[in-house]
């Protein structure tokens, strides 16, 4: 174990939950490629359930090479245990060099044990990684093609990037909606290989009675990014503007109340005092005049972007970056921008 | 039936009430002009222990690694109810990120002897990783249940519980010894008992006397060092952990002003620059 294995793959853990994907393991198969073609090593996704082979080809469409399926009666519902075990047993097979999770509950629950089993290194809530060669301050020793794991710290108040040299892999989370969601690729060909190891009832002993989970309802509040449209949207057709800019950005998609009034958009868009209260990194206010009972529900965000043409729109008051213009004309140079951005 | 329960703790710097000083120039963290508190999460894992002694019976041991100051939150821990308290201090265990943290954390619950529960808060809020403790129950070779929201019964060798899935709940039932990390949800903690800081006040770890100061036996805060719990030093400190910092920026706190952005083009695109340097954009 910890071998520092320069040809190891870039993994993905793949979570699903009754059969379904999360979204930010597709997220993370994007990254995985970036970071894959940059050491020039394959990408490879580790998906663990019972009858969960059908997700195979949704992971190879978003850029991974090779699914390693473990699919066993006994992993039907996640338990920390039995998961982190078989996940261990993969890294002592295959040794990659670096393993991705979602920082989700369940990510969050599972990657800090499989790190401590394997005795390797796992930063949480990464909000970047990037490759790179890096001389310790130290030792003047040089790593090659080093993981940076970067991520706010200390209530958010510093940004520490964080390595780990030497006791591969090299692990991390990252939560939802960090990294955008890449378009898949359905036609794309990988291959499964199918793993199965003997789980010790010593590793069976929690058992799932039952639960309660709640329909998937718009995901504004925990969104990175929100894009949201009001009255200057114009129309529920137009709207589609609005969702393809939030796509573009990899962020949630969000409406004024008169917006909502209009009939533009369903109600579980609505941000506001009425709505939902929103802080995300970035917020991106298109023809919102931006009300008071608005600005409750995002003032807070980190970043506020408005486009108005309104050159009094109180939403300027607030905004950090002012963009007095057509939403019609700025957003299209926006998703021009945010594409060529990833064509580099 | 009678529960041995322990609860690991941990002294913070209140990153809630960060204040101008309390960055150093470099954009490292001052943390002396912090000022500390018992985290969050802990107390309601203290509580957690202490509800399963009020309605099945047994014992709490409260742990806490730290410096010296740490017996602060063991002294707490005294005053609502926990029956002892360890603080784990040593110089060798200086640097530990999660990984060495939770090793040391693990040696320090072997050595209590042998238990029923492990309580820990779901996560610490000066890193707010969440790692410690899964990596305490995989060193410990017990299962975890994270993010608790109830305690629902314990019977015999084994518990059920009531735990947070984010977008809802799950009720699992677990054989014990098992480790459980706790939401602030969970519970209300109890107030500190007058009686017990009356009792427990004066007790201090051997660490926080200054020279010549003389603790008598009853006043005694139990401390342990790396050789008292047997660690590896390999597996303490800077040595045993794998993760280092590389670098560290300070976020500038001040909102600037608005800046106005012309509606063309080249004006969009040098914002979308702009936000890609500054970390806004992925």
């Amino acid at each position: 174990m910890n071998r520092k294995n320069l040809q190891g793959e870039v993994w993905v853990y793949a979570e699903q939950e009754d059969g379904k994907l999360q979204d930010v393991s597709l997220e993370l198969c994007g990254k995985a490629r970036e970071l894959a073609d940059k050491l020039q090593v394959k990408v490879g996704a580790i998906l663990i359930g019972y009858q969960v082979e059908n997700l195979a080809q949704t992971l190879i469409a978003q850029g991974v090479d090779t699914v390693y399926l473990v699919d066993d009666a006994n992993l039907k519902r996640f338990t920390s245990s039995p998961y982190a075990y078989v996940v261990e047993k993969l890294i002592e097979k295959y040794a990659p060099q670096i393993v991705l999770y979602g920082a989700t509950p369940t990510g969050r629950d599972v990657a800090p044990r499989i790190a401590s089993a394997t005795r390797s290194g796992m930063t949480a809530d990464c909000t970047d990684l990037q490759i790179d060669n890096v001389v310790d301050a130290k030792t003047k020793e040089e790593h090659k093609n080093i993981l940076l794991q970067i991520r706010p710290a200390f209530g958010g108040n510093i940004i520490a990037t964080i390595i780990n040299p030497e006791q591969w892999p090299q692990m991390a989370t990252v939560r939802e909606g960090v990294f955008p969601k890449k378009e898949p690729d359905v036609a794309r060909q990988g291959q499964v290989t199918r793993e199965q190891f003997a789980l010790d009832p010593k590793l069976l002993v929690v058992e799932a009675l039952d639960r309660f989970v709640e329909e998937k309802k718009v995901d504004l509040k925990g969104a990175r990014i929100v894009v949201a449209g009001g009255a200057g949207v114009g129309s529920k057709e137009n709207f589609q503007l609005i969702f393809d800019l939030a796509n573009a950005l990899g962020g949630a998609v969000g409406a004024s109340r008169a917006a909502v009034d209009g009939g533009f958009i369903s109600g579980d868009y609505q941000v506001g005092q009425t709505g939902t209260t929103v802080r995300p990194a970035l917020y991106i206010a298109c023809g919102i005049s931006g009300a008071v009972q608005h600005r409750a529900g995002m003032q807070d965000s980190a970043k506020i972007i408005a486009i108005n043409t309104d050159p009094n729109a109180p939403i300027f008051s607030i905004a950090h970056y002012a963009i007095v213009g057509d939403l019609n004309e700025v957003i299209p140079y926006m998703i021009e921008a945010i594409k060529a951005r990833e064509a580099i | 039936m009678s529960y041995r329960s322990i609860v690991l703790v941990k002294q913070v710097p209140d990153t809630s009430n960060i204040t101008g000083n309390a960055m150093n120039e470099n954009g490292t963290v001052n943390r002396a002009a912090l000022p500390t508190i018992f985290n969050p999460e802990d107390l309601s894992a203290l509580e957690a222990a202490l509800e399963v002694k009020d309605r099945f019976g047994g014992t709490v041991t409260a742990i806490s690694m730290g410096p010296a100051k740490a017996a602060d939150v063991l002294r707490e821990c005294l005053y609502r109810g926990a029956d002892r308290a360890i603080l784990i201090s040593d110089r060798r265990a200086a640097g530990s990120d999660t990984l060495a943290t939770s090793y040391i954390l693990s040696q320090a619950v072997k050595t209590v002897g042998e238990f029923d529960f492990v309580f820990c808060g779901r996560q610490a809020i000066d890193g707010d990783t969440a790692q410690t403790g899964p990596q305490c129950a995989e060193k410990l070779g017990i299962p975890q249940i994270a993010y608790l929201l109830e305690i629902i019964d314990v019977e015999g060798k084994t518990a059920t519980l009531k735990r947070s899935l984010g977008n809802g709940w799950e009720i699992v039932k677990t054989q014990l010894p098992a480790l459980v990390t706790v939401l602030e949800a969970a519970n209300e903690p109890r107030p500190v008992a007058a009686i017990k800081m009356m009792r427990n006040k004066h007790k201090r770890a051997p660490l926080e006397m200054t020279e010549g100061q003389t603790l008598a036996d009853e006043d005694r805060l139990e401390q342990w060092s790396m050789d008292d719990i047997n660690a590896d030093l390999e597996r303490c400190g800077f040595a045993g952990s794998p993760t280092k910092v590389y670098r560290v920026q300070s976020i500038v706190l001040t909102k600037s002003g608005s800046c106005e952005v012309p509606a063309t083009r080249e004006g969009v695109r040098n914002l979308i620059g702009e936000l890609v340097k500054d970390r806004t954009l992925g």
